[in-house]
This record gives C-alpha cells, structure tokens and sequence, in this order.
C-alpha cells in the first residue's frame, strides 16, 4: 500500500480516487453481465453442455460479485476526502453536496441493488410473487448506475470510456430485444420440449 | 425428507431435474415427475439446492 500510495501520489493523483474509478469500471462490467445473464436465463436458453441452472448460478454469483464491488466503489468515494461525501448520501439520495442529480443515480441504484439482493437471498421466505415484483426493479438500477458513470464518471470523458458505456448499453439492447423477440413468438411461459 | 410439486406453481422450467435427478424426472412437456420415496441423508443437500433453485418456488421440500 505505501509503495501504492507513493506511486500514485507521483503520478499527481490520489489513490482512493483511482480506486473509486477504476471499481465503478468494474462494477459497471460485472452489472451489465449480470443483467445479460438475468435477461437471457429467463428465456430457458440452454444446450446439453449449458444446462440452465449454470446461467442461473452464473447469474447469481455475478451479481453478488457486482454487489461486493459496487460496495467498494461507494466505500472509497466515502473514504476520499478530496471531495466530502457524507456516508448517509450512499443511501439517502439527493443528500450529496457534490453533483446532487448525478451522485443521486448512483444511490438509487446502489439501494435498489441492496433490495434486489436481500429478496432474492430471502426469496424461500418471501415467496416468490414479492420476490419477481421487486426483481423488475433491477432493469430500472442498470441504467441508472450507467446514467451515473456518463454523468459524473471521470473516464467517461474519455473516447475509450465512452466506448465502454456504449459496449455495455448494445450489449444490454441486444440482450432485451431477444428476450421480447423470444416473448413475442413463444409467449411469456414457454413449455419445454412442448408443442407451442 | 421429501419432495412435492405445486402444480399451479410449476412452469416446466426444468431446473430441478437437472439438479436432482436421481429423485426428479421430467415428463414429455417439461414437468417434473417427483419420487415420492423419502429422500436419504446424503442426497438431501441435492434436494435442498432443488427446492433453492426453482424459478418459481414450485418444489416444496416436506419433512418426513
């Protein structure tokens, strides 16, 4: 960490808003995945050599992974003291001096994540109407996190961070417009090996 | 332990059989045909990640 901390202070920067940056990259990538897994498991995309609970596992496991790296990404924009963010703008939207719209997308969609997770983890518990009615609102957090990085991302400036962000919006399109094409033809409930 | 389908709640998905198929077959329309035989100890932990892993919660797990 010293030698961390020392070389980035040479390159005329501060290390945890490297860190702030380089998570929310991250987080990004790893919540437009599991977006696209979310989007393409509930079709009952599957091969004999990808059975469906491997898209659901995989699913689960990158989003939890994107949960933990969004959970540092808002640890180190919190720790950074070069612009001071109170902890309760994490949660609370609106709350931040800095940026209020912007910081805001951002909250929004950290704690529809936060929700969107709790519910799935508890989803025996809930039962499984709560559980799809909430689960909706994670189509609503992707484009928020994304709307957060374009309007306050500091590598979103930037040709290649820009390329990025439309990588991840065509890749999520995409991914939507064959789940309604799919929706469109089979109707919302398609029987396996059936006759529809 | 053992298994049950609700029915109304099952949308052939499939997922349960390819996690436990030695209790779990599926029909020809994609529906699970369960084994009614109690589950033995050491396949329990199949069971339960069957149960977890329904889509729509339609495989209950009963004791006894």
């Amino acid at each position: 960490m010293g030698a961390f901390t020392a070389a980035a202070a040479s390159a005329g920067g501060n290390p945890l808003w490297y860190a702030t940056r380089s998570f929310g990259l991250v987080a990004l990538a790893l919540l437009t995945a599991s977006v696209l897994l979310g989007v393409l498991t509930s079709q009952r995309i599957a091969t004999p050599k990808w059975p469906r609970f491997a898209s659901q596992a995989l699913h689960r496991n990158v989003s939890l992974l994107a949960l933990a790296v969004v959970g540092v990404h808002v640890l180190t924009t919190l720790m950074d003291t070069y612009v001071r963010i109170t902890w309760w703008a994490a949660v609370v939207p609106f709350t931040s001096a800095y940026r209020t719209g912007y910081v805001a997308l951002g909250t929004i969609a950290f704690d529809l994540l936060l929700v969107v997770t709790a519910t799935s983890l508890a989803r025996t518990l809930t039962g499984h109407r709560w559980w799809r009615l909430v689960h909706w609102s994670a189509y609503a957090a992707w484009p928020l996190a994304l709307g957060h990085y374009l309007g306050t991302g500091t590598d979103a400036r930037t040709s290649w961070g820009l390329l990025f962000a439309l990588a991840c919006l065509g890749a999520v399109s995409v991914a939507v417009l064959i789940r309604l094409a799919i929706e469109r033809r089979e109707g919302p409930v398609r029987v396996w090996g059936g006759g529809r | 332990m053992r298994l049950r389908v609700n029915p109304i709640a099952c949308a052939a998905h499939g997922l349960c059989a390819e996690l436990f198929p030695e209790w779990i077959q599926l029909d020809e329309w994609g529906y699970p045909i369960v084994d009614d035989e109690p589950i033995p100890p050491h396949l329990q932990v199949h069971a339960r990640r069957a149960v977890a892993q329904c889509p729509t919660l339609a495989l209950v797990a009963e004791k006894a």
